[in-house]
């Protein structure tokens, strides 16, 4: 018996398997896409939808939002005399007031418009491995910095590179006026960045004290003071791991743009920011005239769905509603139109 | 080796070069110069033996390689863009990870063409090494060397089963009488063996042959590729000429057979030689479907080109418009800026090499790659795997398996493809009396008379031994067994047995006719032992016998049935009949052609044993048991042009110098001249009218005819005519003409013996398979060289003709060939050829003669017009070329997709024609199938090949296509849309390997899958319905509005998917790279979802969840390892971060609905309101089999219309006899209507004596076609049958333009 199918199967050699793999009649498991299966489907997608956008908005409405600007392109503005170019080391004031308690933890953001932290050539221009901690970058940054990688002397900047050069250095303190004084409100600097950017990503090289390390180099053209004296008031915030420094150099996707500053969490203000007035006092060092830029200061409070955005919320409702919609139009269609076979 | 000037060494190669190129080549035996140097060889213009094959050498293999695969315009256009990358003002950040698409691309295509010119150099190699035996003068034996060794002018000595090493002229083989067989089975296929003679008067007839003997020049013509052509002619140092032909030449690549050894002079070696210079490699066709694909890829090119335009223009407005130079905007390390038009024009190519996936260089490996998997599954398909010969459908062409898709046209032979082109003998015709051989009862009627005639004869010679006439009887069977080319083989005999038994037979011929009259009474006995009803079968033919002259078709005892039962009695009848048959059981046949074989083994049921066939002999073993020998003085060989064959052979009794030709009734009937001796001329005459009635009746039967005639020739004659044929053969020009010549001068005055129907039985399911294919939308022409009446009744049998079809038969009597058109102008029938709808109901049968004059150029439009109009054409008589000419006419003027198929070397021409041509593995040898695109061996076939694979590669391949270009401008638009927010910049917000692997991991391998595994509808409901193959025709599902509107799903989508972030992370602190990680997400979700609109099966879902799991896998792998790899992206822990965040999960939940829902929704709403015929069949698909037959049937009665009422007759009317159809109409026009069948034969005459043409015949001509107008239209009123309106209408078009 063995031996006469083998000799079957020896004279049909070439006799292809018949298996449901070569002969294509896998099990075939295929969503019609009629109306009467779809119903359903967008019933149950409308739904959900006007679910997630009602609380979407709703999360989104009990976010607070505080945004002043402070480009002084007005007349009227406290900050329009710094607005010049010229002005150097020029302060400015700005008050305002809330109605309500502003809930903690407030963010304190900065914000620029038409700044194009995405363009090309200007987000390729630093050193990664200088920015890493590498001492021989130090020496020689690599050629994607140019044309900020050495100055007139033939010294090299460190850090190296147009972004690192453009960093933004107007600086806040904010006051709560309580009865004319001014009442310093604690901000928090600490863990504004990512915490790969300060931990991992960004390194500063292992000498101390961390000056010695920038010997022979020099400070980036538009900045006031070396690196390695950013933060005077803490030592650990200093060189390539300083929380400003690290939240300037993570790009900004659009060219308008928010950048967290400050977190208010401490003493008197970590339930929020009570209702009064308050002065902010900005150090106004940074242009942005020159391209048609604004500057602002935005306070906000978050919650699980991030800063304040309606349109998500809206979205969410608009095709939720538009899924239901489709539905009943579907159930007409299906009244109407459908297959014989399905009586 | 000697130092030789570069002047000599020039004037040289010249000589060499002049030497090949001359029309006439002398060759020297090359035993003289033996040892001598290369110079002083007489034949050392001509290369040797060595082959080489390879496309490359190793050095050069790289730039070779590399030359080759820019003939390719794309691979030229991706290196351009790789190159461009390296230039430094388009900023590409890593222009070396731009080179690894176009590089890993490359690298696979030259590993192809690598392994595949290594496997030709091994092949090349083991055949050049392969031993043979050379003649060497020093050791004066043939001694064994290599084949590349062989030179031209050596002697080669081939043993049996040897593979021949070069073209040899055969000199002297082991055979007494100089023959060889060959098998020629490497070459084309054919496994019967052929016979190969030696030069006659050239060699040496000792036992042993010498080639230092030889002393002639061997004069031979330039190296072609004809196989079955050579001309040559040897010049004795006498100067006598002796001339040779392909009969003489062994070609490299055959198989000596039957012969112990020959030996042969060297005419053409390696590259010169016929089998490879007709090794032209693989044939490349491109596929309608990648034709327009060029053209949507230039479309995107286009695109592309306009992206780039609006990036540079952006990007100079956006500069212009600031004021001052921002931070953000980094000079070059001069700190100089370009000015904002520099930059722009910068900015073009920046965006090129930003945006250059938006032309997909997968595309053409994916293409590959889905072929390479469509084709496993079609020759995996055991649907399409014969059995019986243990064959699949093989797959030549790789490239055009989509086309199968979109065939519009079918080209189809009839023998051996619609039929199985295995011959049954079925009746015959001897004297003017009618023999059927039907059933077990008939072969005894025809036996029983014949050996009544024999014994007739017989005892009249014995009476009147001075009598010369031998029975017609005894002839015509003896005519059936030794007029052909048959070879006899047998198992174990030796060639030896079979010569020393004739030689002993021949002593005592007279033994053999006084046997002979003893027999027949014995005969006739076991005859009636083994039949089951002796007595009534007798009666029955014995009635048939004497009512012979009225041809009385037995059409009542027709059954299915007895076809078996026939079969077995015309091939076992000896056996049965317990015969003396020892050694003719284990003879075996092997025949150039079946017709051949079938009349040998009817003569051999009929007693008349073909015994032996040699060189000058043949043995035929008679009733009685006795052995006949003939001496064959000649053979004149069959050709096309004759369209018959004859052998001149002496008869061992009379002595007398005996032709017997057979062949095409037409081309026999008019050669009968003189009556036969003894006869009056009238009976002679009556006995070819009652032939021809015979013949034509057969023909209506759809069996294939022969005539036999015999001829005595005078000694007087033969002598004349010797002469002439031995110049004829010593000829070098025109040397086929000449021999043709000497044929037909012999051919004369024939008197006729009987003709011979043999059945060709329709293959099975081919009507099927034909109603199927045409419901399917496809025309079937069927081209024949048959008789027009065989043709119409194998088109009736097959149902290519219905019985309520009108039939025009076209057909023009006179043989001068004159332009049908003749300027007439009667009537302005200016009948709109648009507003005549396709008629489905007329069918033209038309003649080779006529259709030569309807492919005239200034007629083609007209037949091409009329013939779109039919429902299917059937042309007869037909020549190969006039085959190839019809379909290229037809895929030329129509612009359609054709389709031909054949099985013998007369469909070769037709096959390459056609845009695929497929080829029959059948009796006919392999020719058809080597020049085939695919190989099939049954018709019916076709069907599950054109309606399933057909239907599926090509919708498989065509959404792959379209889903492919819609993947990449959907993705790219991404980046477009991210210019407007970055300056025109060109800033990509994904980073670069991960863009590159989205393209090559994440979203390759799901369309990949879909294009090779994607079954849209089940095989069984395209074989159901096949109205559904329509689907593919013309433009098919790859239209240039499904592109645009796919195109046009990108931008939405992209914009969905671009928009739906953007507004969701305003105004927020994303950067760059955390933007762009959501936007990847989302399109990968949406470009995989599209594709899943069209999810099919477990494997699709696996492939697709596969992907997903694969991207997220690899991104995470790479965000967590890549800290500073590759700037300025370094998207470290940026996915991480992102999935920690439950607004990720709600932007891309809400934009991938967004971008998807219109598709979705337009599906939904197509299925329920409109849906297509592919969807219904989709919807049934899901429904339990008994329902899903059940609605099928339904369907098709509802769209198909008349489809029910034809599938009603399930059983193909068979066309019988008794059908009154008088098809000998002389008058010029007429037309017959019989019963329900419409039968319109127009004969178009030509008057055509006069050369120039008169206004009076013009008149003549018009009136008549005027009447014929009449009467049609007549007709039509009488008939109220709007179909025959349409037939004449565009008949009448066709006639009167």
């Amino acid at each position: 018996m063995g031996r006469t199918k083998k000799m079957v199967k020896e004279e049909l050699a070439n006799r292809p398997d018949n298996t449901a793999f070569t002969q294509q009649r896998l099990p075939a498991w295929q969503p019609m896409l009629s109306a009467g299966i779809v119903i359903p489907g967008f019933v149950i997608i409308g739904l959900a939808f006007i679910g997630i956008g009602v609380a979407l908005f709703v999360t989104s409405q009990s976010i607070q939002l505080l945004e002043l600007d402070y480009t002084g392109v007005e007349q009227t503005s406290p900050c329009f005399k710094c607005s010049d170019p010229n002005a150097k080391n020029c302060m400015c004031e700005l008050t305002f007031s809330t109605d309500t308690l502003f809930k903690g933890p407030v963010f304190f953001y900065y914000g620029l418009s038409n700044y194009f932290q995405n363009y090309r050539s200007y987000g390729v221009s630093k050193d990664d491995d200088q920015l890493s901690g590498n001492l021989d970058n130090f020496k020689s940054p690599s050629d994607t910095c140019a044309p900020y990688e050495y100055d007139r002397n033939n010294k090299p900047f460190v850090p190296c590179g147009a972004v690192a050069n453009s960093l933004f250095n107007d600086t806040f303190k904010l006051y709560q006026i309580v009865n004319g004084a001014k009442k310093v409100v604690p901000l928090d600097g600490k863990g504004i960045s990512w915490w790969t950017d300060y931990n991992i990503k960004y390194r500063n090289p292992a000498v101390t004290p961390l000056k010695n390390a920038f010997n022979g180099t020099v400070k980036p053209l538009y900045w006031s003071k070396p690196a390695y004296e950013l933060d005077p008031s803490d030592p650990a915030n200093n060189g390539f791991i300083n929380q400003d420094f690290l939240v300037w150099m993570r790009r900004a996707a659009l060219p308008d743009f928010r950048k967290l500053y400050r977190r208010i969490t401490d003493g008197d203000y970590a339930e929020g920011l009570p209702a009064g007035n308050y002065s902010l006092q900005i150090a106004y060092n940074y242009p942005v005239l020159s391209f048609e830029g604004r500057k602002k200061v935005v306070f906000s409070n978050v919650s699980w769905m991030g800063g304040k955005n309606e349109f998500l919320g809206i979205a969410y409702l608009v095709i939720g509603s538009l899924c239901v919609v489709m539905s009943v139009v579907m159930l007409i269609v299906y009244a109407k139109f459908k297959f014989p076979e399905e009586e | 080796m000697t130092w030789r000037s570069p002047l000599a060494l020039v004037r040289e190669a010249l000589r060499g070069q002049r030497a090949r190129e001359k029309d006439l080549r002398n060759l020297a035996s090359n035993l003289p110069y033996e040892g001598l140097e290369k110079g002083k060889q007489p034949n050392r213009y001509f290369p040797g033996n060595a082959i080489k094959t390879t496309k490359y050498t190793l050095l050069l293999f790289i730039p070779m390689n590399l030359f080759e695969q820019f003939h390719r315009l794309a691979n030229i256009y991706f290196v351009g863009l790789a190159i461009l990358n390296f230039v430094p003002v388009v900023n590409a950040f890593q222009p070396e990870v731009a080179l690894i698409p176009i590089c890993v691309i490359l690298c696979l295509t030259a590993l192809k063409d690598a392994w595949e010119d290594f496997r030709r150099y091994q092949s090349d190699r083991k055949l050049n090494n392969t031993p043979c035996l050379i003649y060497s003068r020093k050791e004066k034996q043939f001694v064994e060397r290599r084949w590349k060794d062989v030179r031209v002018g050596d002697f080669v000595r081939v043993v049996c089963n040897e593979i021949v090493p070069a073209d040899l002229l055969l000199l002297h083989t082991s055979d007494p009488s100089g023959v060889c067989h060959i098998e020629t089975s490497n070459l084309d296929g054919e496994t019967n063996l052929k016979l190969r003679r030696t030069m006659s008067g050239l060699c040496i007839s000792h036992p042993v042959f010498e080639p230092e003997s030889f002393n002639s020049v061997v004069v031979c013509e330039k190296p072609n590729n004809n196989l079955n052509h050579f001309k040559c002619y040897a010049e004795k140092p006498d100067k006598e000429k002796v001339g040779a032909g392909i009969e003489s030449l062994l070609l490299r690549g055959c198989t000596v057979r039957n012969t112990d050894h020959a030996v042969g002079f060297v005419v053409y070696a390696g590259h010169e030689t016929k089998s490879m210079l007709n090794n032209n490699g693989p044939r490349y066709k491109r596929s309608k479907l990648e034709r327009k694909l060029n053209i949507n890829v230039f479309f995107c090119v286009i695109l592309l080109f306009t992206m780039c335009l609006i990036g540079a223009l952006g990007h100079f407005l956006w500069l212009q418009a600031l004021p001052v130079v921002p931070p953000f905007l980094v000079p070059d390390s001069n700190g100089h800026l370009d000015s904002p038009s520099l930059s722009g024009f910068y900015m073009f190519f920046t965006m090129i090499i930003l945006l250059q996936v938006l032309i997909p260089i997968s595309l053409y490996v994916s293409i590959e790659l889905v072929k390479i998997g469509q084709i496993f599954f079609i020759t995996n398909d055991i649907d399409l795997y014969d059995e019986d010969t243990d064959s699949r459908v093989q797959c030549k062409a790789l490239n055009i398996t989509e086309d199968l898709g979109q065939i519009e046209y079918i080209f189809s032979d009839k023998t051996g493809t619609l039929t199985e082109n295995k011959m049954v003998f079925r009746r015959c015709s001897i004297m003017g009396t009618e023999y059927p051989h039907k059933e077990n009862g008939k072969p005894l009627s025809s036996c029983y008379s014949t050996f009544h005639w024999v014994s007739h004869s017989c005892r009249a010679e014995s009476s009147s031994s001075s009598s010369q006439k031998i029975d017609p009887y005894l002839d015509f069977f003896l005519a059936l067994a030794i007029c052909n080319t048959v070879v006899v083989s047998m198992a174990t005999a030796q060639r030896q047995r079979v010569s020393s038994l004739h030689s002993r037979q021949t002593n005592n011929p007279l033994n053999t006719l006084s046997n002979l009259v003893k027999k027949p009474g014995s005969l006739h006995r076991i005859f009636t032992f083994w039949q089951r009803k002796p007595k009534r079968n007798r009666t029955i033919s014995e009635d048939s016998v004497t009512e012979g002259d009225d041809f009385n078709p037995p059409v009542k005892t027709e059954e299915p049935g007895d076809i078996n039962g026939l079969q077995t009695c015309s091939l076992y009848a000896p056996s049965q009949c317990n015969m003396p048959a020892t050694t003719s059981d284990n003879l075996s046949y092997e025949a150039e052609s079946p017709d051949e074989a079938a009349l040998v083994y009817a003569a051999k049921a009929y007693g008349f044993t073909l015994l032996a066939r040699t060189h000058d002999s043949v043995t035929v073993r008679l009733p009685s048991g006795e052995d006949l020998v003939f001496e064959v003085l000649d053979t004149l060989t069959f050709d096309p042009i004759r369209k018959r064959m004859s052998i001149l052979v002496r008869h061992p009794i009379t002595k007398k110098f005996v032709l017997y030709t057979k062949g095409a009734d037409y081309a026999i009937m008019e050669l009968l001249g003189t009556p036969y001796a003894g006869m009056c001329r009238q009976h002679q005459k009556n006995i070819a009218a009652d032939t021809q009635h015979h013949l034509d009746c057969y023909a209506k039967e759809g069996l294939r005819t022969l005539c036999f005639t015999k001829k005595i020739v005078s000694d007087k004659m033969y002598e004349s005519w010797l002469v002439n044929r031995r110049r004829a053969l010593a000829a070098i020009d025109n040397r086929e003409e000449l021999v043709m010549d000497t044929a037909v001068q012999l051919e004369t005055n024939l008197s006729l013996l009987g003709a011979t129907g043999i059945e060709d039985r329709l293959q099975e399911s081919v009507p099927d398979t034909i109603v199927a294919l045409r419901e399917a939308g496809i025309q079937v022409w069927v081209l024949t060289g048959d008789k027009p009446e065989t043709a119409v009744n194998i088109g009736y049998a097959c149902r290519l003709l219905e019985d309520e079809d009108l039939v025009i038969n076209m057909s023009c009597k006179n043989k001068v060939r004159r332009p049908l058109s003749a300027s007439l102008k009667v009537g302005c029938l200016t009948q709109n050829p648009r507003n005549v709808d396709t008629t489905q109901d007329i069918s033209l049968v038309i003649d080779g003669r006529t259709l030569t004059m309807a492919l005239s150029s200034d007629l083609q439009d007209r037949f091409v017009d009329l013939a779109k109009r039919c429902r299917s054409v059937l042309c007869c008589r037909v020549t190969p070329l006039q085959k190839s000419r019809v379909v290229k006419v037809v895929r030329e003027k129509l612009k359609v997709m054709t389709l031909a198929v054949g099985d013998g070397a007369n469909d070769v021409n037709m096959i390459q024609a056609a845009d695929i041509g497929i080829g029959i593995s059948g009796q006919e040898g392999m020719q058809a199938v080597m020049a085939s695109d695919f190989a099939i061996s049954r018709f019916r076939h076709l069907k599950k090949l054109l309606l399933v694979h057909g239907h599926w590669c090509y919708t498989r391949l065509a959404n792959m296509i379209i889903y492919f270009f819609y993947k990449n401008v959907a993705y790219v638009n991404l980046l477009f849309w991210y210019q407007f927010f970055c300056g025109f910049s060109g800033t990509a917000m994904i980073d670069y390997w991960l863009m590159i692997f989205f393209n090559l991991f994440f979203t390759s391998v799901p369309p990949i899958m879909f294009g090779i595994m994607d079954n849209d509808v089940s095989a069984e409901m395209l074989l159901g319905v096949p109205e559904l193959y329509r689907m593919g025709q013309g433009a098919g599902a790859y239209k240039f509005s499904t592109f645009w509107v796919s195109m046009l799903d990108a931008f939405y989508q992209s914009l969905v998917c671009f928009f739906i972030p953007y507004l969701a992370y305003q105004d927020s602190d994303i950067d760059v790279f955390t933007f762009g990680t959501p936007l990847n997400t989302i399109s990968l979700f949406t470009i995989l979802l599209h594709l899943s609109i069209e999810i099919k099966t477990v494997i699709h879902w696996v492939i697709i969840l596969g992907s997903v799991v694969l991207y997220f896998i690899v991104t995470l792998a790479y965000s967590g390892l890549c800290i500073t790899c590759n700037p300025p992206s370094n998207p470290y822990w940026i996915l991480q971060s992102q999935m920690a965040d439950p607004m990720f999960y709600l932007i891309c939940i809400l934009t991938t609905v967004v971008a998807l829902l219109p598709r979705y929704i337009f599906h939904v709403l197509r299925n329920s309101i409109a849906p297509s015929p592919l969807a219904q069949a989709r919807h049934l698909d899901r429904l339990d089999p008994s329902t899903k037959s059940e609605l099928i049937k339904e369907w098709r009665s509802f769209r198909g219309g008349g489809q029910v009422k034809r599938s009603r007759l399930s059983t193909p009317p068979s066309p019988t006899l008794e059908t009154p159809v008088d098809i000998h109409l002389q008058s010029p026009i007429s037309s017959d209507v019989m019963g329900d069948e419409f039968i319109l034969n127009v004969i178009t005459e030509n008057y055509q004596r006069e050369r120039n043409v008169n206004s009076e015949e013009s008149e003549e001509k018009a009136s008549k076609l005027q009447s014929l107008m009449l009467f049609l239209w007549k007709w039509s009123v009488h008939t109220p049958n709007p179909l025959v309106k349409r037939a004449e209408l565009s008949l009448a078009y066709f006639i009167l333009q």
